[in-house]
């Protein structure tokens, strides 16, 4: 049986580990490849380095991460932020990650998508997508659309409409970041996590809110999730990752206990 | 201590996905290894690793035109050990449903696309691809494996699985919604559904144990 996996998110500007309270104020907590060594012997399932830097010229320094990482730890690892063609995809994924994610780039040309999957495949291509609750309405039947700009642009977009043409376009996973939640601490999104995830065939990460295990088991059971991403609950030392596991196990949860 | 392991590996390179992170691996055990396209160099080397990820047609595709194919076929009857890894694993079979494409036929069977709907034992809906991490139950010993805890588990990217057609072939078995076939090892070759070179410490000690494997030692 399949487990439910524990992802762990790291912010990275400028080289170094940042962690944001809805995307202001980001705390430097270490460098990038000196904490993804740990967590992957923590036993983390995969973990996420989010390029907040993402201006082009901080490219270099980023790579160099990826390239870094890809030498110390021997689990998948995607990269995001930032990603805007399939030359920045090849780049990072040359460097040794295993996904690109890409967010705003996809909004503003799905093709990227499409053109990403065909050269190098679906599994390769994450769908990063910040959703923020709205009213429903005709053009937002979901009650979720889909933002920009860590949450200060809405793109008219229904949040269940472009998780399934994201699919369609050939994304293999759905990263879905609530930015309500983002940084509160008080829970995942439980409204449109498991509506997304029942109405897609390929796995979604749940990110944004975790605040503590119960989080991260009502995400993973009654949310639908494949994989619950945390940040903050890791990177302050509240938490381990076994910890966590050991816990999920306990309640009934599949997850890997052995690494 | 380079010096005792010097043993050429050749990783197969037939244009189906980055191999850099298995050269990576290989490289980190200090085994001397090299990506190659070229038949002849894959037939001088002492050992072959055959990765790959992507649609079977295409990768066929590209081995013939390679001359890989043949390649790969004499190395498995001269003795070479073999490493599949993912799609490399199903296109030694002898064909897939993928494109309906006709394989390698180094090992009986064929390769299947999951049943849809796969339907869990919870009765739950379960998603193609089979993606993440999950168990695989070794049912034989053998020097690949040795070392490896019996709870490990390995990371899975797959839509399409291995059916071999004899049991003798069969060296492990996983579970999603259907049990299939993760490992497989026949005579000099080994062969793995799940990305060795992603499932941490105990995909880090097969690829080991494949570079230190002397078939003629294996029984």
């Amino acid at each position: 049986m399949l487990s439910k996996r524990i992802v762990i998110c790291l912010d990275v500007r400028d080289g170094r580990t940042t962690k944001g309270i809805k995307f202001r104020n980001n705390v430097d907590v270490g460098d990038p490849v000196e904490m993804a060594k740990l967590y992957y012997e923590e036993g983390a399932d995969e973990i996420v380095f989010y390029d907040i830097t993402a201006s082009s010229d901080r490219r270099d320094i980023m790579i160099n991460v990826v390239n870094r990482v890809a030498q110390e730890i021997f689990i998948p690892f995607s990269v995001g932020g930032g990603i805007r063609t399939l030359d920045d995809m090849r780049q990072v994924l040359l460097a040794g990650a295993e996904k690109v994610s890409v967010n705003t780039a996809a909004v503003k040309n799905p093709k990227i998508i499409e053109e990403g999957a065909r050269a190098f495949g679906s599994q390769c291509i994450v769908l990063g997508m910040d959703v923020k609750r709205v009213k429903k309405s005709q053009n937002i039947p979901s009650g979720y659309e889909i933002v920009v700009n860590g949450g200060r642009t809405y793109m008219g977009i229904d949040a269940l409409w472009w998780a399934r043409e994201a699919e369609r376009l050939g994304a293999g996973e759905i990263c879905l970041n609530s930015i309500d939640a983002d940084g509160t601490r008080r829970g995942y999104e439980m409204t449109i996590t498991p509506l997304i995830s029942e109405n897609v065939n390929i796995p979604v990460i749940a990110s944004g809110g975790a605040g503590n295990i119960g989080h991260i088991y009502q995400v993973l059971t009654e949310g639908k999730a494949d994989a619950a991403l945390i940040a903050s609950m890791v990177h302050y030392g509240t938490y381990t990752i076994k910890q966590i596991k050991e816990e999920l196990y306990r309640k009934g949860v599949k997850v890997r206990l052995t690494w | 201590m380079l010096f005792l392991y010097s043993i050429m590996i050749a990783i197969i390179d037939y244009e189906a996905g980055n191999l850099a992170s298995v050269e990576r691996v290989v490289k980190k055990f200090g085994f001397d290894c090299k990506i190659t396209q070229d038949s002849k160099e894959v037939l001088r080397a002492d050992r072959v690793i055959f990765p790959g990820v992507g649609a079977a047609g295409k990768a066929m595709a590209e081995l013939k035109r390679l001359g890989l194919d043949d390649a790969l076929k004499e190395a498995f009857y001269i003795g070479k050990p073999i490493l599949g890894i993912c799609l490399g694993t199903q296109i030694i079979l002898e064909e897939s449903e993928e494109d309906n494409t006709k394989c390698l036929g180094l090992i009986k069977g064929v390769v299947k696309l999951f049943p849809s709907p796969l339907i869990a034992q919870d009765s739950q809906r379960l998603k193609v691809p089979h993606m993440g991490w999950n168990g695989v139950i070794f049912i034989k010993k053998h020097p690949i494996i040795e070392g490896v805890n019996p709870n490990s588990e390995f990371y899975f990217v797959h839509s399409y699985y291995p059916v071999p057609a004899s049991e003798e072939y069969i060296l492990g078995k996983t579970e999603y919604g259907i049990e299939f076939v993760s490992a497989i090892a026949y005579k000099n070759l080994v062969a793995f559904q799940f990305h060795l070179e992603k499932s941490g410490e105990p995909g880090l000690k097969i690829f080991r144990n494949f570079c230190q494997w002397s078939y003629r030692n294996a029984k």
